[in-house]
């Protein structure tokens, strides 16, 4: 079969699953069913990337959202104990006005794109094998020279982020007792116990009192 | 032959999906922050295409940051819900009305 050809077919197939899974994600009654159905969105759009020759970034899509961030929303959507009836109110109310909406961004958008692409713009050759490097390499050439400054940023973001989110689900319980592994691995014997030195002598006899005549 | 207009009529198609559900998902938060993340994906479709049509790396670059970003957005929005959630007892978006927006 023509490899082009095999190739489109293989974007059809993948931007099919794409648009399926992100029609479940937003109608999907339930929350965790549409978790995964976001998972399956990241993943064929990994594989699109993937088509155009952006491997790093669609590995990275991989282990990053579908690793990372999607098992995270997993675990609030079960952590959370959602009334799934009462999210759903007001579904089909507002069912035609963001339908209305998003046709008509759509209508807009492929206008624009379909004048545009009068002209085929047919993908030139892989601009990271013209250069003899990887996919990697390209970006990471690039990454490391003239954007090095954003990408330190962008681990600063990463840091505060962290920061950010234990400092809000952090919960300090009043009335608990609990020990404390400092104040334990501090404590100091001397503050404990105190030995005095002391004389070992007996103490004095008391002298026995001579009973006391009756005055008369 | 796949072309540009192809990864682009994608993210358009992604997009509205994910402005659609902005608008039917009003209660539910979850599917708020979700529908974040599919626009993010297609915004981060059309720089990948655009990298690989003009053979500019800064694109990927974006991309790179992006995912940084929408990382840290949703570890921060899933907190905020998580405490929404343990101090009100709802995520619905209509019962969340004390700042009078």
């Amino acid at each position: 079969m023509n490899p082009q050809l095999f190739q489109l077919i293989c974007f059809y197939g993948f931007g099919f699953i794409t648009v399926v899974a992100a029609l479940s994600v937003i109608t999907l009654k339930n929350t965790v069913h549409a978790v995964l159905s976001l998972v399956l969105t990241f993943f064929s759009m990994a594989c699109l990337w993937m088509l155009a020759d952006a491997e790093f970034l669609a590995l990275a899509l991989i282990v990053v959202y579908v690793g990372a961030v999607m098992v995270l929303f997993l675990f609030v959507v079960m952590m959370l104990d959602i009334d799934q009836e009462k999210i759903r109110e007001g579904f089909v109310k507002f069912l035609p006005i963001g339908l209305i909406v998003a046709v008509a961004m759509l209508v807009e958008m492929l206008g624009l794109i379909g004048v545009k692409a009068m002209h085929a713009q047919v993908m030139g050759p892989d601009p990271a094998a013209a250069a003899g490097v990887s996919n990697t390499a390209w970006l990471g050439q690039a990454l490391y020279t003239k954007y090095l400054l954003p990408f330190e940023v962008a681990a600063l973001i990463l840091t505060v982020g962290v920061v950010a989110a234990v400092a809000l689900t952090l919960r300090q319980r009043v009335g608990v007792r609990h020990e404390s592994a400092n104040e334990q691995v501090r404590v100091n014997p001397r503050d404990r116990i105190r030995i005095v030195k002391m004389d070992a002598v007996r103490p004095a006899q008391p002298t026995p009192v001579p009973p006391q005549e009756p005055s008369s | 032959m796949i072309t540009l207009s192809h990864y682009i009529v994608l993210g358009a198609i992604l997009f509205c999906i994910a402005v659609a559900g902005l608008f039917i998902n009003r209660k539910n938060v979850i599917v708020l922050l979700m529908s974040i993340e599919l626009m993010l994906l297609a915004v981060n479709t059309n720089f990948v295409a655009f990298s690989r049509f003009l053979g500019d790396v800064s694109g990927q670059v974006f991309v790179f940051f992006i995912l940084t970003v929408a990382a840290a957005e949703a570890a921060i929005g899933l907190a905020i819900l998580v405490l929404l959630f343990r101090n009100r007892s709802t995520i619905n978006i209509s019962d969340i009305d004390s700042m009078k927006g």
